[in-house]
This record gives structure tokens, C-alpha cells and sequence, in this order.
């Protein structure tokens, strides 16, 4: 139902080109979440999806239907916005109802529509308010419910969140996953944050320069990123990237370990070094140690009772199987 | 910033607010004055001014010479019909250009505003050689469409200035929730755009109503409007200011009227985009 096809998708403004030559299968009721640097393609990616920029070249299918000259009311899409574009000038009440409105759909049908999403997003006690009267939070609920009314083939989200704070935001993310299994409707989402990409999505495609890094669950980029940009793209504190001598040694250009895979003890282990800044969260403390003679600084990850203070010399443990090579092109050598 | 401005001070720019007010609305109050006096009274030097004897007799006089309400009726359907005949086409063609510019829009923009910097007396010829040919000549048509034409740029302008402060993204979020082109405009962006819309409907509305030029020219009996009413009282038997004077006040008074109750929204449409 819901299943997007990009094939050779390119997009130029005159002379720039955003995004290259570009193929992508998004699958019916897959939550395909974009990520990347911000100026990497993703947004110009979902509004080429959504009808709201023209692609250069290449086509895209939805629903096995060539679309790419199709404008975006006869996409079968519904888009929800980073600045949440309501109509300031409806009430909520007005707002969900207005693609069906659009849809010319009948009275009783709408009334019903609207009332059932209304309930299903909490927004029953605001429904004859305005936006402008809204928190963020209950705005975001309207946009949400302005889009599933219509019964979309896919949604797209366009950062949704980040204009919240950071409970809410958690909050939120939990609602569209939610709504994701109750719908069971495809969903394209764009986000920078990589918490969002790793909690949410079936599939992450990784942007990086218009050009597609890698494609896969969160766990495979995790585990096995494609190449340098996608390793320490995901993850969070970034992969320590070492070079040199010690990478030699393990027959790479470049290896990578993650901060939560090292052990950091007293004495007795392969690396050492001194420490820097320390950050305890409590759940976890996050070291950052220098003058190991690998890089400039390598953060090393681990239990928030562990108490190492700034000055301490500290010997690091790599742990063997976690350690990802790379070739001096930046691809995974495997 | 909070300024400290003393109380002596503020006196001082209240004084001079009023000062300078009253001496712009002066030749306006002069004319209301002149047009209670006698015709002696009006030319009298010294010049009178409170203490004379009101009289009504201009305002009867008038009333018996001329028919005021076909020359309001006249000024009602081209001012009214110049305007929202202006609004209906240039509202589309600011949205083209607030919403998809392009290279070209700008130069477009300032082409149409520079149709205002010619004398207006430059093309009366062809024009009034044009009305003579297409039948328009003293007809409230002909008129409609000569004062919609003139005032396009100014209208277009202001929409122009009040679509760019309207986010794209909610009409890009129209067009996503299925709205055809005309939707997006009739349903989203004219009502958001609707102070804006009042404002240069109101403003072009008074451009049209004083405008002087074209009506008197192209204008004489059937299609003239109040401003022709005024100029019949100017100057034949020779100079009666009174009269003149209960003409034009009974000229201005619908229109002065209109932007006594409108002032609020003509000034918050004349700084929009000012301050935000």
C-alpha cells in the first residue's frame, strides 16, 4: 500500500547539485528514518517525496504509481512540519478537518474523523481553541492529527520534534512509535538526532552530501558501520578514531572503538593515558583522556561508579571483538 | 529600551504633535468654516473665524444647482469598483510573487512602480483617444478600469509586503493536505492575509475617491463623480468661495468619515512589517 520507490532521483538549484543520482526503496508500513549533518539532502530528499520540490531527473513511485510530476494533493501523502503549519486562523476543530474538507468528503463522515482523532491524541479538551492558544506539545498533536485523518498511504515528518523541550520530546517520540504499530502505515522521518533515528526507525538512511552512506537497521549501523562518516555518525559520545602505528598493528589505516567499549582500570591494561574532563550522569560517567599517544583525546565510556578525577593516569582495555577497521579510504574492512 | 523622558519634555512633544496636526488639518477645517459663512464673510479681511453668522444657505444652494447624490453614487461605484476590481487580480499575481519568485520578480515589482513616476498628463492623449474609440468615454466602466489600472502597483506592493510575512510552510502544509491552487488562496491566504488585504483595500479606496486627474478628464455629465462635483463650483460666475467650500466639505465628509472609523486599521496596515 504505502511502499515509495526512488530511482535515479537527482536535484539541482541551477548549477548546485543537492542531491546526486539516487536509488531508495522505502517498504509498505516501514518506519524509514533519514539522518545526517544538517545541509546533507535529508529534508530536500522528503520534499521531493512529498511533491513540494520538482526532481531534476529519476522518478519516484508511490504505491507502484509514477509520481514524480504529480503535485503533492495527489500524492496520497500527509506531512507533518518542524514549525507544525497550522492554520492560525482555524480552530483545531477546523485544522484536522480541513484535508477532508479538501477531499470533499461529507459532513457527518469529517465530524467523525475528526472527533476519533481528536480522542486518540488527547486533544478533545482544545478542540474549538485556536493554535495560537496551544503549547508546543498540543500544536505537534494537531499537526499529527491533521495528517492521519485523511488515512495517508505514508506520512513524512519533517524534524517534528526539535522545536520541543526535552521531556516532551521523549514523550512525543514515544506517541509516533506508537502510532507507527497501531497504524501500521509507512512512515519517512527526518531528524538529525541519532537518538531519534536509533529509538524510532526500522530503517535508517545515513546522508551525507546529498549521497546515501548506508541503509540498515539501527543496530547494523551500529555494529557494523559501512564506513568512517556512518561509525562516527551513529553512536553517542562519537567512535575514538585512531590512526597510525597502532591501527598498523591490527593490519587497518584507521580502527575504531567505541567509548563504551573500553575498560578503563588502574593499572595493567593495553593503553594509558590521563584524564581530562569528567562528566558523571550517575547512570554513567564519560572520561576524556589525553596523552595516550593514539589521538588527541579518546572518551571512554562506563559505570557511573566508577571515580576517576581529572590528573589520574588510567590504563585503557579495548575489547577485541569491538574493534572496527578501516582501509585509507574510510571503507569497513571486514 | 525605557527611555527617561521628563514631564517637561513631554509637554514640549505634545505641544508640538497638536501644533503641527492642527496645521495639517487647518486647509481642511478652513473650508468646513468658509462653508457656514456668507459669501462676504468668506472674502472678508481680516479673515473671520468663529464669529460670523452661521448659515445653512451654500449647503441649499448646492442642494438646488446640483444633483449630490448621482455625483455619490458615481464616486461610490468607481472608487469601490476600481478597488475590488484591483484586489481580485492583483492578489493572485502578489501571491506568484511572494511565493514562487522568480530571477525576474523584483524587476517586475519595480517596472510596475515606475509606471507611477510618469506624469499621468503624459499619456492623456492616447487614453483619451482609446476611450473615444471603445465607446468608454464618460461612462463609470471606462472609469473603473482606468483608476484599477493606475493604483495596480500600490495595491500589488502591498500584498506584495503583507503575503512575504505569511510562513511558507503553512501553505505548503495546504498544499500536502490537498488544497487546489484556488483553496490555498481563498481558504489560507486571504484570511491570513486579511488585515493586510483591509488595509490596502481601505488606502487604494481614498486614492480612488480623491483622485482628480482622470475623472475630471474623462468625465462629464453621466459617470462624473465628486471631484467633478467640486471643480462645477470652482470657477464660472467668477469665484464664490462659500459655495465652493459646502461642495467640497459635503465631497469629503463620506471619505473623511471612512478613515475616521478605519484610522486604526489604516495605521496598523501603513507600518505592518515595521515593527514585528
Amino acid at each position: 500500500m504505502g511502499q515509495i520507490v526512488l530511482s535515479k532521483v537527482k536535484k539541482a538549484f541551477g548549477d548546485v547539485v543537492v542531491i546526486p543520482p539516487l536509488d531508495l526503496t522505502i517498504e509498505d508500513g516501514e518506519f524509514t528514518v533519514f539522518v545526517g549533518p544538517s545541509g546533507c539532502g535529508k529534508s530536500t530528499l522528503l520534499r521531493l517525496i512529498a511533491g513540494l520540490e520538482d526532481v531534476s531527473s529519476g522518478s519516484i513511485q508511490i504505491d507502484g504509481r509514477e509520481s514524480s510530476d504529480a503535485p503533492p494533493s495527489k500524492r496520497g501523502l500527509a506531512m507533518v512540519f518542524q514549525s507544525y503549519a497550522l492554520y492560525p486562523h482555524m480552530t483545531v476543530r477546523k485544522n484536522i478537518a480541513f484535508p477532508l474538507r479538501m477531499a470533499k468528503m461529507d459532513k457527518a463522515e469529517i465530524e467523525k474523523r475528526v472527533d476519533n482523532a481528536a480522542k486518540v491524541l488527547n486533544l478533545a479538551d482544545y478542540i474549538d481553541r485556536r493554535p495560537g492558544q496551544l503549547s508546543g506539545g498540543q500544536r505537534q498533536r494537531v499537526a499529527i492529527g491533521r495528517a492521519i485523518v485523511r488515512e495517508p498511504s505514508a506520512f513524512l515528518f519533517d524534524e517534528p520534534l526539535s522545536n520541543l523541550d526535552a521531556a516532551l520530546r521523549m514523550g512525543m517520540r514515544l506517541e509516533i512509535s506508537e502510532l507507527h504499530k497501531r497504524l501500521d502505515t509507512t512512515m519517512v522521518y527526518v531528524t538529525h538526532d541519532q537518538v531519534e533515528a536509533m529509538t524510532m526507525a526500522d530503517k535508517i538512511v545515513v546522508l551525507n552530501a546529498g549521497n546515501i552512506e548506508q541503509v540498515g537497521s539501527p543496530l547494523d549501523l551500529y555494529h557494523k558501520p559501512k564506513n568512517i562518516f556512518v561509525a562516527g555518525f551513529i553512536g553517542s559520545p562519537k567512535m575514538n578514531m585512531i590512526t597510525g602505528e597502532t591501527a598498523a598493528a591490527h593490519g587497518a589505516h584507521t580502527i575504531g572503538v567505541r567509548p563504551e567499549h573500553i575498560d578503563v582500570s588502574d593499572s595493567g591494561g593495553t593503553w594509558s593515558g590521563v584524564v581530562g574532563v569528567s562528566e558523571h550522569l550517575g547512570s554513567d560517567s564519560f572520561f576524556h583522556i589525553h596523552e595516550t599517544g593514539l589521538a588527541d583525546m579518546i572518551t571512554v565510556r562506563s559505570g557511573g561508579e566508577v571515580g576517576f578525577t581529572r590528573g589520574d593516569r588510567v590504563s585503557l582495555t579495548p575489547r577485541p571483538d569491538m574493534i572496527h577497521k578501516f582501509n585509507e579510504q574510510g571503507d569497513r574492512i571486514s | 529600551m525605557a527611555r527617561n523622558v521628563t514631564s517637561g519634555r513631554k509637554t514640549i512633544n505634545t505641544l508640538a504633535a497638536w501644533a503641527i496636526g492642527i496645521l495639517i488639518f487647518f486647509p481642511i477645517l478652513w473650508t468646513i468654516l468658509t462653508s457656514f459663512k456668507s459669501e462676504a464673510q468668506a472674502i472678508s479681511d481680516p479673515p473671520i473665524f468663529f464669529f460670523f453668522d452661521w448659515t445653512l444657505e451654500n449647503y441649499s444652494v448646492v442642494q438646488e444647482r446640483s444633483n449630490y447624490m448621482r455625483f455619490l453614487w458615481n464616486s461610490v461605484i468607481i472608487a469601490g469598483g476600481s478597488t475590488i476590481l484591483g484586489i481580485i487580480i492583483a492578489v493572485p499575481a502578489a501571491w506568484s510573487m511572494a511565493f514562487v519568485p522568480s530571477n525576474r520578480t523584483k524587476d517586475i515589482l519595480l517596472w510596475m512602480l515606475s509606471t507611477k513616476m510618469l506624469p499621468a498628463v503624459g499619456v492623456l492623449y492616447p487614453m483619451y483617444l482609446l476611450f473615444i474609440k471603445m465607446g468608454l468615454l464618460d461612462t463609470r466602466i471606462g472609469l473603473v478600469i482606468v483608476l484599477m489600472l493606475i493604483n495596480m502597483p500600490i495595491i500589488v506592493w502591498m500584498l506584495y509586503t503583507y503575503f512575504r510575512e505569511i510562513p511558507g510552510e503553512i501553505l505548503e502544509a495546504s498544499r500536502m493536505d490537498g488544497a487546489s491552487l484556488r483553496d490555498e488562496i481563498i481558504y489560507v491566504l486571504t484570511p491570513m492575509a486579511l488585515p493586510g488585504i483591509a488595509s490596502t483595500l481601505l488606502l487604494n479606496f481614498i486614492l480612488a475617491w480623491n483622485e482628480a486627474f482622470w475623472t475630471l478628464n474623462l468625465t462629464a455629465v453621466n459617470a462624473a463623480p465628486l471631484t467633478a462635483f467640486i471643480a462645477s463650483y470652482s470657477s464660472p460666475e467668477g469665484l464664490f468661495f462659500a459655495k465652493l467650500s459646502a461642495a467640497s466639505t459635503m465631497a469629503i465628509a463620506p471619505i473623511l468619515l471612512l478613515g475616521w472609523f478605519s484610522q486604526k486599521q489604516l495605521v496598523r496596515g501603513l507600518t505592518f512589517g515595521a515593527v514585528k
